[in-house]
């Protein structure tokens, strides 16, 4: 395969990866802007997402369509219950003190992980696309004076499957709906109150304890959609909470703590950074300067690219 | 003498100038009351001078010494002591433990005479935070104390105590005028009528006058902005 | 009995019992406590930041790794000999908390937190890139050749207990020296408040500074005592997991607290001993754990029965 094949595919991947990160991270960030709480439990909801899409589609009869959209119905429901149940019984008791929190959660993310290897077993285990077929991309061909398309053949030639095209339009359709939510509806107003100055919103008679339940739940429950999207490509793993935690933290804190439209465009530059510059450097060392990059930018510029206040 | 003066010092939070270009001097020996309606930038200003808050420009100069770059412990260890607005003891150490930390060493019969000076020595191994809120106060202000300091700033040292409570400081404060030299900020008129030598008049971050008890009481424009008398009636 | 010879008493009273224990314990658990007295030596160090100054790190495992790897590969690939790969790998541990310090220390609360989490991994991450030399995750061994010191042979079982006790010992006696003393009631001050500490003349950030470099040097100390008394050198030391650990064994024990930490890690290893018998997923009861002593007891053990019954307790 050629240069620029090799570059339209990473791209493609990474774009797939982006979205999907940008959509967990959303959950991580609105959590952290909203409540003040950092959730290091995050991953497991997004596990919890993966591991309960492949019991409803392994147990619906039927094609694999409807077992996939069953699982992305249920699987961010049952996320989201657990996560406001976690609140009510330990997160609103601690006050939603800064570091009692962060204990907390490690304690709940031991709790779900463990769980999901009790129930769920160690292996992974993979859950069948809703649809799947093979899509050729083309290249532009630049000999002869104008750029035109071609598609390349034989064994090297670049290709992605529909299935992956359609978890970067759905990220992509699922964020804009939660955007408008958040800008235009009362609930996210009354979510933006709150994390603006949850003194007066309460003097105002917004009930913060609800509406910090329900960010929690709805923190989770993004997770756990982005992982229901995820499992046809990659399989569902009880570990599989442990990367995108640590990538949600690097995307939340480069964009800026609290700032929605911060983690979205961080999420695309490193989820697509990620797949290009993984074909140049090793996995590894990226993602050591990865976390070093975000170190130093909580040292240095703790507001990150959008943020306005600093943690 | 003058032991401590500032000049130009001016404090800008984002679109609000707190202090504005004060030039403002502590005689030794004195003492100085701060006053001036709420909003008016005392607590900044004595927050910009013992260094706790950063100066936007200006500088501080102490005992002939230019002090502007020097963190606040810095300053505090050539001579200042300071006693925040809003009680900030350490709440769950004993009485002993937080006098201990002001004087720098933990010898039980020095504390108990510090404590000695506020009344509260037989307190001496109650948890700080069990104390009522008036003997709180008294308790930051016996670890000011503690500090044998050259510049002693108190913050509304009176608020929330008792009448006895407020005779006792007035004594206490009157037994060193000879040691130390005093700035307090104080809302209770009687307290600064009776203690000030000398009173400094803030208001929106400037100063409004300065004087001896008796020419602020006397001055029109203080009344007006702020002991808000008949004058603004005629 | 004042109070200060009471908490000598206690402590070398519990040094002793560990002496003892040696002789009378079966090779199982004689073999256990070797290893947590090691593990508790860690928690002590990390006690020193969280416990008394007040700083949650959730990175100390660099700190560990640092003292384990800087013993280990001078062993392995250098041929050194026990005492200067020992001290050498100290220096790594403070080296690395001086460095580590000097950037964290410019962050507060949560993102001191973040910061040091992702330091750590970082560190995690670079022994794994450097496979060549450190064997990522599978690890290497150190052999029993080795590890002798003036002709003991550290793989005795007597005599790695004896060695763990020394190491446990010097920590637990330096920790309570240092907390009689100004030094350690200022550490305790800046954590109870940090601007009225500020505003009596303390130098806190030197005090953080220190801070972070002695909890770092002896976690690193129990590091490089873990890779010479059980002859093992792993990436798995340096995971996140092996910084929640001493976070876990110490609110267990009681943060703040001189014996918490041998508590707690005693508590937890049992714990984990015991129900790693019975399931794979023994880490849901570090988690449960973790849980309800955030919900019902902050003060851990120790630190219920100082508030209860011992105020006198450092």
């Amino acid at each position: 395969m050629d240069f620029g094949a090799h570059l339209l595919l990473a791209t493609l991947e990474g774009a797939v990866g982006a979205a999907v990160l940008a959509l967990t991270a959303v959950g991580l960030s609105l959590v952290f802007g909203v409540m003040r709480v950092v959730n290091v439990a995050h991953g497991e909801f997004y596990m919890l997402g993966a591991v309960v899409a492949w019991f409803v589609a392994s147990n619906i009869g039927g094609s694999a369509a409807i077992g996939f959209l069953a699982a992305l119905v249920i699987a961010p429901l049952i996320a989201a219950t657990v996560a406001i149940t976690a609140d009510r019984l330990v997160l609103r008791r601690l006050d939603y003190d800064p570091e009692a929190t962060i204990v907390a959660t490690i304690g709940l993310l031991y709790i779900l992980q463990q769980v999901a290897l009790l129930t769920y077993g160690p292996e992974a285990r993979p859950v069948e696309a809703p649809f799947n077929a093979r899509i050729m991309l083309p290249l532009l061909d630049w000999t002869g004076g104008w750029p035109k398309f071609y598609y390349p053949t034989g064994w090297g030639a670049p290709s992605i499957t529909s299935y992956k095209l359609f978890v970067i339009g759905a990220a992509a359709a699922i964020l804009v709906v939660f955007w408008l939510v958040l800008t235009r509806s009362k609930i996210g107003l009354i979510m933006r109150a709150t994390q603006l100055d949850q003194e007066t919103a309460q003097a105002f008679g917004i009930p913060v304890d609800r509406v910090y339940s329900l960010v929690f739940g709805l923190g989770a429950g993004l997770a756990a959609l982005a992982a229901v999207l995820i499992v046809p490509i990659q399989q569902a793993h009880y570990l599989m909470g442990h990367d995108p935690l640590l990538l949600s933290f690097i995307v939340v804190i480069i964009g800026g703590l609290g700032s929605i439209r911060g983690t979205v465009v961080a999420a695309l530059l490193i989820g697509l950074s990620d797949g290009i510059i993984s074909v140049f450097f090793t996995p590894t060392l990226a993602k050591i300067l990865a976390t070093l990059l975000v170190a130093l930018v909580l040292v240095f510029r703790p507001q990150g690219l959008f943020g306005t206040k600093a943690a | 003498m003058t032991l401590l003066h500032t000049e130009k010092l001016t404090k800008i939070f984002g679109g609000l100038t707190a202090v504005n270009d004060v030039n403002f001097e502590v005689a030794k020996g004195e003492v100085h009351a701060l006053i001036g309606p709420n909003g008016a930038g005392k607590s900044t200003f004595v927050g910009l001078v013992s260094g706790r808050i950063p100066a936007t420009d200006g500088a501080v100069w102490f005992e002939g010494e230019n002090v502007s770059k020097l963190p606040a412990h810095a300053r505090i260890k050539l001579g200042m002591a300071y006693t925040f607005q809003i009680t900030a003891i350490y709440a769950k150490l004993s009485l002993y433990d937080n006098v201990a930390l002001a004087l720098g060493q933990w010898d039980r019969d020095a504390a108990a005479d510090a404590l000695d000076k506020v009344g509260l020595r037989d307190r001496i191994d109650q948890i700080a935070g069990d104390l009522a809120y008036g003997h709180q106060r008294l308790l930051e202000i016996a670890m000011g104390v503690a500090q044998s300091p050259r510049l002693l700033i108190l913050d509304e040292p009176t608020q929330g105590l008792a009448e006895s409570e407020i005779a006792d400081f007035n004594n206490l404060i009157n037994g060193l005028r000879a040691t130390t030299t005093i700035l307090l900020i104080e809302h209770n008129m009687d307290v600064v009528m009776g203690l000030a030598d000398r009173i400094t008049v803030l208001d929106m971050g400037m100063i409004l006058a300065t004087g001896t008890p008796d020419e602020i009481r006397a001055n029109q424009r203080v009344q007006d902005a702020y002991l808000g008398t008949s004058h603004a009636e005629t | 009995m004042s109070d200060t010879s009471k908490s000598m008493a206690l402590h070398l009273g519990l040094i002793a019992v560990l002496f003892a224990l040696c002789f009378a314990l079966p090779a199982y658990h004689q073999g256990n406590l070797a290893r947590v007295m090691v593990l508790a030596t860690y928690t002590i160090g990390y006690n020193v930041l969280f416990g008394y100054t007040g700083l949650l790190s959730l990175g100390h495992a660099m700190f560990f790794a640092a003292g384990l790897y800087g013993l280990g590969l001078t062993m392995h690939h250098g041929g050194w000999s026990p005492v200067p790969a020992f001290l050498f790998g100290l220096f790594c541990a403070a080296f690395l908390s001086a460095v580590v310090a000097a950037l964290a220390l410019r962050t507060i609360g949560v993102a001191f937190m973040i910061v040091t989490l992702m330091f750590a991994q970082a560190g995690f991450l670079t022994i794994l890139y450097f496979g060549e030399w450190t064997r990522g995750d599978e690890g290497f061994v150190i052999q029993q050749a080795a590890r002798q010191i003036l002709g003991f042979d550290l793989t005795d079982p007597i005599v790695r207990y004896l060695a763990a006790l020394l190491l446990f010992s010097s920590a637990l006696l330096i920790t309570l020296r240092m907390m009689h003393r100004p030094f350690g009631r200022l550490l305790v001050a800046v954590r109870e408040n940090e601007e009225r500490t500020r505003m009596l003349g303390y130098d806190v950030y030197r005090h953080k500074l220190l801070a972070v470099i002695i909890s770092g040097t002896i976690s690193g100390a129990a590091g490089a005592g873990y890779g010479l008394l059980f002859g093992y050198v792993g990436a798995t030391f340096a995971t996140v997991q092996y910084s929640i650990f001493p976070l876990l064994y110490v609110l267990l024990g009681g943060a703040g607290t001189i014996l918490g930490p041998f508590v707690g890690t005693l508590f937890m290893f049992y714990l984990i001993d015991i129900t790693s018998g019975l399931t794979n997923a023994y880490m849901l009861f570090a988690g449960c754990i973790l849980v309800l002593l955030t919900l019902f007891a902050r003060a851990g053990l120790m630190g219920e029965i100082r508030k209860r019954w011992a105020r006198w307790l450092p």
